[in-house]
């Protein structure tokens, strides 16, 4: 493994990419080719699988094996292809329609099953590949073709619905910062199980701005927080602040005010199997609170794909049956012997 | 005393009779499994309710089980049964259409109370007269009382008492039909090995049931039927959902390739999905898919990383992977789909059988969109037929839906086991020369493209649903289009060259030509001989491959003077045929109320065309 170097050309396909000038996909394709080019994993082990959605022509760019598939269905799809080899490092590239809507069913599955699968859910919160409806992580009363007075639903949380799916990994990123971007994709891949990456990606055609106020440079560092295993919630310009929980509630607090210090602060634990407080730091919104970045949850847990393979192993470890013949000649059989060949009229037909 | 009344029969029908909690299913198998093992050819079938437990005692929650065997070759479970034995009032009621005249009822006269009877809806005390049946031949057994004084000493509770009352009948009619105890005894010791009362106490009501009719023989009529005269070999009793399981497990044997499938729970299918995930001694990748979308969907990215992958469904099944067969024909990956066909439309007839899912196999998706569609005849052709389904489907690179039925699904017949070593080779098109790989290039012959997987070094492409050009790149060119679409088709229609040539019963030409597919081999195949036994001059073809279909069905179709379709819905293989052969007239024979033709049915069929 350690004598594969490759660079982030090794994985960009001969296809001309053709997302729309300035759209937020590039940026996350670099830093997926970036993380793969370094995980020290031969190219032809790459699967990767997309439904159907703008963000899902991913796969044509790729250098890898890929396979574009049916909207909604990659996830499905992609269990498949783990299940089939499991020794393949498989990613499933998706959008809030494909993964929230029409998909919803495999996407919640796929977590509760913990299958070793690496899901990228390109969140901009419109259907772009259909010309701008609301999506189903719009916010209630958003104004499109198919909701001209607004709409009067509430949207998904995706990283909510991961919870709630008993998902062992979700962290979410912003398509601009490839940075943060790829250290998550990195920690999604070395997760083992499900792992869920939810990156705010602009559409800049037919909902340009919609993650403004949270990726505003003038303002990012008030209104984001990047959270890291191990270190302190805290944000802000000089990270003067930070979050502390407060009668069931997480709460902001300034380094310095009421008696607080950094000894106060919250400190990540991306590990823990509780995940009441990873729910909370996905929960957190404008204006009151900063978005949560980064790894909010990463839990080892039992995966689909090495249980499956440990059950055929212990079985075969004890087997009566070890192939065909044997199975069919197992329980009652009998002999018929001392009869004349048959004479058929009814031949029927080339083997019975 | 009279000496016991003994009757000699080429063949012979049973049918059990009674709630669907009565354990008849069970009572029928074992039966008929007891039956096999004396080599007597058998066909059965399990005629069952949708609700597990309907109401009790009420003529919807009846459940049926008929076994036919004889001494020449069984091709059908019977149209008429020569004995019934019936559990309660409500199983008279819903089986006086299929007794044999003359035949003989034995029922649970504890049960035949008033309150009973009105449950099963008789308005008066008499429900043999009220169902036409006085001129039969009735033994009224107090099989509920019997079995209580069987089991007095066992300080058994009334309920696990009663549940026992079916092996006093099965004891029964071993007796009448001179079958030994030993294998259903050692059936009942290895089921409940854990639990000795119930295995006591089973044989004990067993051997009291054999016993009564032994002592009653002055009532109850013996029969003998002489072992069949079948193909010398070894044997065993098989249904049609197993058998299917099992030929995909041969093929991917055979093809050196691991077998996974992804289904989901539907009546009548889920028995394959049992058999295969029992399966994991041979590797068996079985996954229990979320909905029958993802049992597709994930199939056929198993089939994209190099197993042999299969979904199993039954028609409303179908119709949601719909989609998805789609994109399996345009990444052109090899892929099994089996359909146990039952009643539809919609939620239909679960546990019933039809053959109305054909043209949703032949045409039911979006697009210009082929597939290879098999369909097996009998419960233990559906091994040969998944066989084949799969070679076809890996030698070819294209997906084949392969029809079965409820009726195919449930019944059981014998089957002489084949070895692996007489199976046809299969040979998967797995692609070995990484630098002239192209992921549409295709062999001249067959069109079949080749099959690279992730983990193949230097094979790293890209497929999916938008239509491609030859390397894979994604193209709107209006002429590629055209052509690919020919050519998905072209690649189905030269799967010809592994079909045989259709082999007809009967004599090369005449009158009527009786034309058949799928399930309903074994009526129709008995028909005709019955039909030429009476001097008609009548032929059958049955077809197993629908699409394409055998090289030679036009030239046999011409060398007769009518063509009769009969099928089980309202003439969809007619309407291919109509389609594919159009210069023939096609006659109908269809029937759909979710039970298979009689063989009464099929011929009266040809008796009208004849008269015409």
């Amino acid at each position: 493994m350690t004598d594969i170097k490759y660079t982030v050309k090794d994985f960009k396909s001969e296809n001309e990419v053709r997302w729309c000038p300035g759209c937020g996909d590039y940026a996350i394709m670099n830093a997926i080719q970036r993380t793969m080019a370094g995980m020290g994993v031969a190219r032809e082990k790459f699967a990767v699988i997309s439904g159907i959605g703008c963000s899902s022509r991913f796969p044509y760019y790729m250098s890898t094996f890929g396979f574009h598939t049916i909207h909604g269905r990659a996830a499905a799809v992609a269990s498949g292809v783990k299940l089939a080899n499991p020794d393949l490092n498989v990613w499933v590239i998706s959008g809030d329609g494909d993964s929230m809507a029409i998909g919803g069913n495999h996407f919640i599955h796929l977590i509760r099953r913990n299958i070793d699968i690496n899901l990228v859910l390109f969140n901009n919160r419109i259907y772009g590949l259909t010309k701008g409806q609301y999506s189903p992580t719009s916010e209630r009363g958003f104004k499109t073709k198919t909701s001209p007075f607004g709409t009067v639903e509430d949207p998904f949380v995706p990283g909510q619905l991961v919870i709630g799916a008993r998902g062992s990994f979700f962290a979410r990123s912003i398509d601009g910062n490839m940075k943060m971007s790829q250290s998550v994709f990195e920690a999604a891949a070395a997760h083992k199980g499900a792992s869920v990456v939810e990156v705010l990606q602009n559409c800049v055609i037919y909902n340009h701005g919609i993650h403004a106020q949270i990726t505003d440079p003038a303002h990012r560092a008030d209104r984001q927080l990047y959270l890291e295993h191990g270190k302190p919630m805290l944000f802000g310009h000089e990270n003067e602040k930070g979050l502390v929980f407060e009668k069931a509630r997480l709460k902001v607090a300034k380094i310095g005010e009421n008696g607080i210090t950094e000894e106060d602060i919250l400190v990540h634990d991306a590990f823990e199997q509780d995940p009441t407080l990873h729910m909370a730091l996905i929960n957190m919104q404008l204006p009151d609170m900063p978005v949560a970045f980064g790894v909010i949850r990463s839990v080892p847990t039992l995966v689909y794909d090495t249980e499956m393979v440990a059950q055929i192993d212990e079985i075969q470890g004890s087997r009566k049956v070890t192939c065909v013949d044997e199975l069919l000649n197992s329980g009652n059989t009998w002999e018929v012997t001392g009869n004349e060949p048959l004479v058929s009229d009814c031949p029927q037909t080339e083997f019975k | 005393m009279k000496d016991a009344r003994v009757i000699e029969l080429e063949e012979v029908a049973i049918r059990f009779s009674g709630d669907s909690g009565d354990g008849m299913q069970l009572t029928g198998t074992l039966f008929s499994d007891a039956t096999a093992l004396l080599g007597n050819d058998i066909s059965t079938f399990p005629d069952y309710p949708s609700e597990i437990r309907a109401p009790q005692g009420t003529v919807g929650g009846v459940s049926g089980f008929q076994v036919q065997f004889g001494h020449k070759q069984v091709n059908t479970p019977g149209d008429f049964a020569h004995v019934l034995i019936a559990m309660n009032p409500a199983a008279i009621k819903a089986n006086a259409t299929f007794m044999k005249p003359g035949g003989t009822i034995i029922y649970d006269s504890d049960l035949f109370t008033e309150k009973n009877l009105k449950k099963a809806n008789f308005e008066t005390d008499d429900p043999f007269a009220e169902c036409n049946l006085e001129d039969y031949f009735k033994i009224p057994v107090p099989i509920s009382s019997l079995t209580k004084e069987s089991l007095k000493d066992f300080g058994l509770d009334n309920k696990s008492v009663l549940r026992s009352k079916n092996m006093f009948a099965l004891g029964m009619v071993c007796w009448m039909f001179n079958r030994p105890l030993e294998y259903i005894e050692e059936f009942i010791s290895t089921k409940f090995a854990k639990k000795p009362i119930v295995v006591e106490s089973n044989i004990k009501v067993l051997h009291d049931g054999f016993n009564y009719g032994y002592t009653m023989q002055h009532m109850t009529p013996s029969y003998i039927v002489h072992p069949a005269n079948i193909e010398n070999g070894t044997y065993r009793n098989v249904n049609g959902n197993d058998s299917t399981a099992w030929g995909l497990l041969a093929a991917a044997e055979k093809a050196g390739l691991e077998l996974f499938i992804g289904s989901y729970p539907i009546t009548p299918a889920t028995d394959i999905l049992y058999a295969l995930a029992a399966r994991k001694d041979l590797g068996v990748k079985s996954f229990q898919a979320e909905d029958e979308i993802a049992g597709i969907t994930s199939a056929i990215g198993a089939a994209f990383a190099g197993d042999l992958a299969v979904t199993t469904t039954s028609g409303p099944g179908l119709a949601l992977k719909s989609e998805a067969i789609g994109l399996a024909v345009m990444a052109e990956l090899p892929l099994v789909i089996v359909n146990v066909q039952r009643g539809g439309p919609s939620t239909g007839l679960p546990t019933k059988t039809e053959q109305s899912d054909l043209l949703q196999a032949l045409y039911g998706r979006n697009g210009e969109s082929p597939v290879v569609v098999l369909a097996a005849s009998t419960p233990s052709d559906c091994f040969w037929y998944a066989y084949k389904a799969a070679k076809i489907a890996l030698e070819r690179m294209v997906p084949v839906i392969l029809l079965t039925d409820g009726f195919l699904g449930n019944g059981t017949e014998p089957w002489k086991i084949p070895s692996m070593a007489e199976l046809p080779s299969i040979t998967p098109r797995i692609a070995k020369n990484a630098e002239a790989f192209k992921a549409y290039k295709r062999d001249e012959e067959t069109l079949a493209r080749e099959w690279a997987f992730p983990g193949m070094k230097g094979f790293e492409h890209r497929i999916g649903g938008l239509e491609k050009n030859v390397s894979g790149t994604v193209s709107h060119d209006p002429e590629n289009h055209h052509i690919n679409s020919e050519i998905r088709e072209g690649k189905v229609q030269r799967v010809v060259d592994m079909v045989p040539d259709i082999e007809l019963c009967g004599d090369g030409d005449g009158d009527v030509l009786v034309v058949g597919w799928g399930g309903t081999y074994g009526h129709m195949v008995s028909a005709v001989r019955e039909l030429r036994e009476e001097g008609k001059n009548v032929s059958l073809v049955h077809f197993n491959y629908i699409k394409p279909l055998p090289g030679n069905t036009r030239e046999i179709f011409s060398k007769f003077k009518n063509i009769i379709v009969c099928e089980l819905n309202l003439g969809q293989f007619a309407s291919y045929l109509r389609n594919e052969l159009p210069e023939f007239t096609y006659h109908q024979n269809n029937k759909l109320k979710g039970l298979p033709f009689t063989v009464n049915e099929l011929k009266q069929g040809v008796y009208k065309l004849l008269e015409d």
